[in-house]
């Protein structure tokens, strides 16, 4: 016993674990919620909370676990990102290699692609959570549409995601896709009202969403800009949206009556 | 191999299965906690997280954050493990698969396809489901309700909600994904897949019920009677009925949340609505404009 304090204090009383740490945790009031606001990242926290915001069933924990599928992708998609080039020549090979030369490549894949499916799952069941607690009630009716674009951000992340393999089922997932962009009124060539504002394959929604008539090398770069740089960006700053406002509008609802 | 087993263990379904069960589950515990609250309100007493306390974040809740991402952790892990994510052959534009679906969170709305014009299924309604989404906290003006599970303070909104979440989102996900085939036809779980098979459905035109070309000026001017009274007899009928029952909450509704409200719940329920009409009735367009056909 003498000897694991002996440990601990060697390991703690020196210049490096000071400069990291600054205080001792005693477990004082004080020390707790010093733990959370003074640490950046739970000090996404309040230091305290209401008790049903520790009870699962009321969250059921959904938007904190959308969140955390968010950053599995993230870490996934980032390592994914270093063996692959996003050009038809190339994605499909890459995506092979990962199967047959990179190490745990096919589990890496794996959870990103279950990873994506499963936070396209959570994300509808926090929404529906926070329907039925009437949580969109004032004072949180803005951060409701947050949420309702963060929602429309995950399928766009998951939709862009879908082409970057280069094989059939993507491919023709996203030529499904694409053609209702076809359909837009005004602004689609087989759309109402489209001919009158000269509108041609060449020149409407569709050609801008895939950089051409058809999917093709210019669409996949596209879905790959977007579904790795441009999507995440904006919605990662629409989360910082969202939880401030969680924060700002009182925290976890609360009933009022 | 049975066929249905075989699409409920592709590799993508699974997560659709997935779905079903914690869709399943969470409705239910959301619901059984509503009645609970209503069952608390009828009898006056307060609601469940009425005399929350506050507890310290650290530890209570970031122990439980900490446990949740394990669980997840753990369980995506297990899930990347034993199921490899598919990889087709490499895209061919010359080869098109049959049935060509789209990701199967948007199979709802490819299944619109069948009955509306793609301009409504894939454009114009998908919009109106956002747009929907983000009016719906301005527009429910109960108070009631907020920050609690219940049923009895909310019906309206809830019945209405979960209509468009069960069926028209989830349901028509899961009939894309699992009961729709070669040729977008409909595939019972325990039936093979034929891609030579061919359905003859004599679909019709509104008004070719009556014997009138719906190419037609007569058949056009019907149409856009049909669907024209639709709209605005949609419009108007619930104000009728709430002026007389309930002149109250359209002075507290106001011009334009009354307006919102109605458009929005009469366009949803066209889509049940030209369901109906096709798959019972046979009918494909109601009123066919030069531009555009509904």
């Amino acid at each position: 016993m003498k000897s694991q304090n002996e440990i601990v204090d060697k390991v703690k009383k020196n210049l490096i674990w000071k400069s990291i740490f600054r205080r001792d945790y005693r477990n004082t009031v004080r020390d707790r919620a010093q733990a959370v606001f003074g640490n950046v990242f739970l000090h996404l926290h309040p230091v305290q909370v209401r008790e049903s915001a520790v009870k699962l069933r009321f969250t059921w924990g959904m938007g904190g676990i959308t969140f955390f599928a968010f950053i599995i992708l993230v870490i996934t998609g980032v390592v994914l990102m270093f063996y692959y080039h996003p050009s038809i020549d190339q994605a499909y090979t890459d995506i092979k290699d990962l199967e047959f030369q990179v190490p745990f490549g096919v589990i890496l894949r794996n959870l990103h692609r279950w990873g994506a499916h499963f936070m396209v799952i959570v994300v509808m069941i926090h929404m529906f959570r926070v329907f039925m607690t009437g949580s969109y009630k004032a004072p949180r009716q803005f951060n409701w549409g947050i949420g309702v674009i963060l929602l429309v951000m995950t399928f766009l992340l998951s939709f862009t995601g879908y082409l970057t393999p280069w094989d059939q089922l993507g491919f023709w997932a996203i030529t499904v896709g694409t053609n209702m962009g076809a359909a837009t009124p005004l602004l689609g060539y087989q759309g109402p009202f489209s001919e009158y504002l000269h509108i041609t394959p060449y020149n409407d929604v569709r050609f801008a969403l895939l950089g051409g008539a058809q999917v093709g090398g210019n669409a996949l770069l596209r879905s790959y800009i977007w579904h790795c740089v441009a999507i995440p960006l904006f919605a990662t700053i629409l989360m910082f949206v969202h939880f401030w406002r969680v924060r700002k509008d009182g925290g976890i609802s609360k009933p009022q009556k | 191999m049975n066929p249905f087993i075989e699409i409920i263990t592709q590799p993508d379904n699974i997560a659709i299965v997935i779905m079903i069960f914690m869709v399943s589950f969470f409705m239910v515990w959301a619901f059984q906690q509503a009645f609970q609250n209503d069952r608390l309100l009828a009898a006056g007493l307060p609601v469940d997280g009425e005399n929350d306390k506050f507890v310290d974040t650290f530890k209570p809740l970031v122990r439980i954050e900490l446990i949740i991402a394990i669980v997840v952790m753990v369980g995506l892990t297990i899930w990347s493990i034993a199921v490899d994510a598919p990889l087709e052959e490499i895209a061919n534009p010359t080869i098109t698969p049959n049935p060509a679906k789209a990701p199967w969170y948007f199979l709802g709305l490819q299944e619109l396809l069948v009955y509306f014009d793609p301009w409504l299924a894939g454009v114009v309604l998908p919009s109106l489901i956002v747009v929907g989404l983000l009016a719906i906290p301005y527009i429910d003006i109960n108070p009631k309700g907020n920050g609690y599970y219940t049923f009895a303070e909310r019906k309206y909104a809830v019945i209405i909600f979960s209509f468009g979440f069960f069926v028209l989102w989830l349901l028509l996900i899961v009939i894309g994904v699992f009961f729709r085939g070669p040729g977008w036809l409909w595939y019972w779980p325990w039936q093979e897949w034929d891609h030579s098979r061919v359905v003859f459905e004599p679909t019709k035109d509104l008004t070719a019920l009556v014997g009138i070309d719906s190419r037609s000026l007569p058949g056009f001017i019907i149409g856009a009677l049909v669907v024209g009274s639709y709209m605005v007899g949609g419009m108007i009928a619930p104000y009728r009925y709430w002026k007389k029952n309930n002149p109250e909450l359209l002075t507290q509704l106001g011009m334009i949340r009354y307006i919102t409200i109605v458009f929005l719940f009469i366009t949803m329920m066209s889509i049940p609505i030209k369901m109906v009409l096709r798959l019972v009735f046979l009918i494909k367009y109601v009123w066919i404009t030069p531009w555009f056909s509904v």
